[in-house]
């Protein structure tokens, strides 16, 4: 492989790795709190249709951007409320808000399939992008992968090193300490759902806004699930959330490297990669000792309720 | 205003629970209603069309029987593995690879067979293989490495649709198929007995049977008894001796050999050919059905019969109002979530807290 195969191959990577990263980081804080949101799939869906339709009628990329970001953030809101208020089944409530969200966006969308919008346009940034490779890599990209590289550090320091960091962790591991300490629970855990949403939805927008200028019904093609794996694999922590997500960008632009290089694996082979690779993760990643040793929120999808204590 | 949710003393009544059941349906015909009405078009008219065809007719019944079929085979599948609380959402793909196998069997391994009786029973077999290997292989995930079955099943799902794709663009391409991705068609053997012209066939009646057969299963046997342990409680199960994980995988080989026939009926029974986007969700589809049908194999004859008839009818709108078949999933979302709110709301109590 030559250079250019390989700084377009990184590049993709992180491109594509970019609409994972922020619906991983998303779920971090939902899980972070207590609350498992399955629905990430359908939240990313309404991100995307939202984006693009707000993109294509105002020509306005960040209003956009701010329109999908409320919607999806909208769904995590109607899974906070069953979750929290109604405390039913978590899996359950996820699961209707991926119908929810892959039928409205599908529903809406019609209209919209098959027709180009303006999109998020790659910005040189000055001195870092005239390094040799590495700039070409890192620093001329689109504003949203730079909103991604500001986000995650920002977030580490906003988990581990801030007050409002620490309430979350507590109301995600012990509820019932972070209680007693006066933290309110529930306002917590539907804070940092409806924030995770609306990060789910902002990954969402970037498939329709910078990485495709299109929509296309079911365009996440299970990203958001992947995002869910991805969350485990990052031991729901955001540096390595960047890590999994940029791999596992890497991994479905493989096929693009490998046309290149003219190796006869078929197109529909490739394709199947990334959920070979989400399940090989899986393997490595999901047994209860492993997560109880590196850190998964102890009440995670557990209801609070101060008569019930569980 | 501060709300304050008690847990009731009582455990809900059937009747109340049917009663929901219901009304979940109602308040999700209303809220749809707006959102057909967001695009434009009259709700009520979408509705006597959503009914009117696939409901009253004999054509339009017809239709609904034989999209009842596959719906009813992949439900049993996901109530299967529910009934054990193992979220099974791979029925799509079990579906898929029951397809697969049974196109394989039938054009290619045992093409040699001109005997029905020989050859259709053959393929079958192995639809219900492959789709208990995709079942067990997220129940074996599960059960030894504790992957979440929900996150496997999924990931399987887009395998196999991307298999499939792969056999019919490529290898498998049919002679006669100009280029389209299709392969080539069954033979006359391969094919399940037609009763009309518009193809209602004998996989109706199969899919009833498996209902009888699950029902059996889960009540009757001991492996049944079993499963309401585990499902139940799974750490009391294992003190009174029963090996949980070889049930978990058991049940999941089980459903997704179900869903895995349902796959090989679609193929001999309605399509006749392997292609691409061949299911219309009965996988996913199959999910509400088994959750509206509280688990009960019997309820869930009457569940599918209702939602095959939906996905008729919203081919019907989508083809005569231009309404977009995605309206199904909305309306699936919806039910979904009121029924699990209309439950918690029968579970507990909501009260205003004075202060």
């Amino acid at each position: 492989m030559n250079q250019d195969v390989i700084t377009s191959t990184i590049s993709g990577a992180i491109r594509s790795g970019t609409p994972l990263l922020f619906a991983t980081l998303g779920e971090i804080l939902a899980e972070r709190s207590g609350v498992l949101n399955l629905g990430v799939e359908g939240m990313m869906l309404i991100g995307a249709f939202t984006g693009f339709a707000v993109s294509y009628n105002t020509g306005n990329l960040w209003l956009a951007v701010l329109a999908a970001m409320t919607a999806a953030a909208a769904l995590a809101f109607l899974h906070a409320f069953m979750s929290i208020t109604l405390r039913v089944n978590q899996v359950v409530s996820g699961l209707a808000l991926v119908f929810l969200g892959s039928g409205l966006s599908g529903f809406w969308g019609q209209h919209y399939v098959g027709i180009q919008a303006t999109s998020f346009l790659n910005m040189k940034i000055p001195f870092l992008s005239n390094i040799p490779i590495v700039g070409e890599i890192l620093f001329d990209r689109d504003p949203l992968v730079y909103l991604g590289y500001i986000l995650v550090p920002f977030m580490w320091w906003f988990l581990y090193k801030t007050k409002f960091g620490m309430d979350l962790r507590a109301v995600g591991e012990s509820p019932s300490a972070a209680d007693a300490r006066g933290i309110s629970v529930n306002l917590t855990r539907y804070v940092y759902t409806v924030i995770g949403g609306s990060l789910a939805g902002l990954g969402g927008a970037y498939l329709s806004l910078a990485y495709t200028s299109m929509w296309v019904e079911n365009m996440t093609a299970g990203r958001g699930w992947i995002a869910i794996v991805l969350v485990i694999f990052a031991i729901w922590d955001p540096l390595l959330a960047m890590a999994g997500a940029y791999l596992f960008g890497g991994i479905s632009v493989l096929q693009f490297g490998l046309q290149v290089s003219q190796t006869p694996i078929p197109t529909n082979i490739m394709k199947m990669f990334p959920y070979l690779f989400t399940i090989i993760v899986m393997l490595f990643t999901s047994s209860e000792k492993m997560k109880k040793r590196f850190g998964a929120p102890s009440a995670l999808g557990i209801p609070y309720s101060r008569e019930e204590k569980t | 205003m501060k709300l304050k949710i008690e847990k009731r003393r009582e455990d809900p009544s059937r009747l109340s629970i049917f009663l929901m059941s219901v009304f979940s349906i109602l308040i999700s015909l209303i809220v749809l209603g707006f959102i057909i009405l967001s695009l434009g078009k009259n709700p009520l008219e979408a509705y006597i069309e959503l009914v009117s065809w696939p409901f009253g007719s004999i054509a339009g019944l017809t239709q609904t029987l034989i999209s009842m079929m596959p719906l009813l085979f992949t439900s049993l599948g996901v109530l299967m593995a529910f009934k054990m609380k193992i979220w099974n959402i791979g029925a799509e793909g079990q579906f898929y690879m029951g397809a697969f196998a049974a196109t394989w069997g039938a054009l290619f391994l045992f093409n040699h067979i001109s005997n029905p009786w020989i050859l259709l029973p053959s393929i079958a077999l192995f639809g219900a293989i492959f789709g208990a290997g995709w079942g067990a292989a997220s129940g074996l995930m599960k059960a030894y490495l504790g992957v979440n079955e929900i996150l496997s099943t999924l990931m399987l799902n887009y395998i196999a649709i991307y298999w499939v794709n792969y056999l019919v663009y490529g290898p498998w391409k049919g002679k006669g198929s100009y280029n389209f991705p299709i392969t080539a068609t069954f033979p006359k053997a391969a094919i399940l007995p037609q009763y009309t012209a518009d193809g209602l066939n004998l996989g109706i009646f199969l899919a009833v049977a498996t209902s009888f057969f699950v029902y059996y299963l889960l009540r009757r046997t001991k492996f049944g008894f079993e499963m309401d342990i585990v499902g139940d409680n799974a750490i009391t199960a294992k003190y009174s001796g029963i090996n949980v994980k070889r049930m978990i995988v058991s049940v999941m080989a089980i459903s997704g050999a179900i869903s895995g026939l349902g796959g090989m009926m679609q193929m001999s029974g309605v399509l006749f050919r392997l292609q691409p986007n061949f299911s219309s969700g009965y996988g996913y589809t199959a999910i509400i059905v088994a959750w509206l049908a509280r688990l009960n194999p019997f309820v869930a004859i009457v569940v599918a019969f209702l939602f095959g008839g939906l996905l008729v009818g919203t081919q019907q709108i989508q083809l005569f109002l231009q309404i977009p078949f995605s309206l199904i999933n909305v309306f699936q979302g919806l039910v979904l979530f009121s029924l699990i709110g209309g439950e918690a709301l029968l579970r507990y109590k909501v009260s205003e807290v004075k202060l």
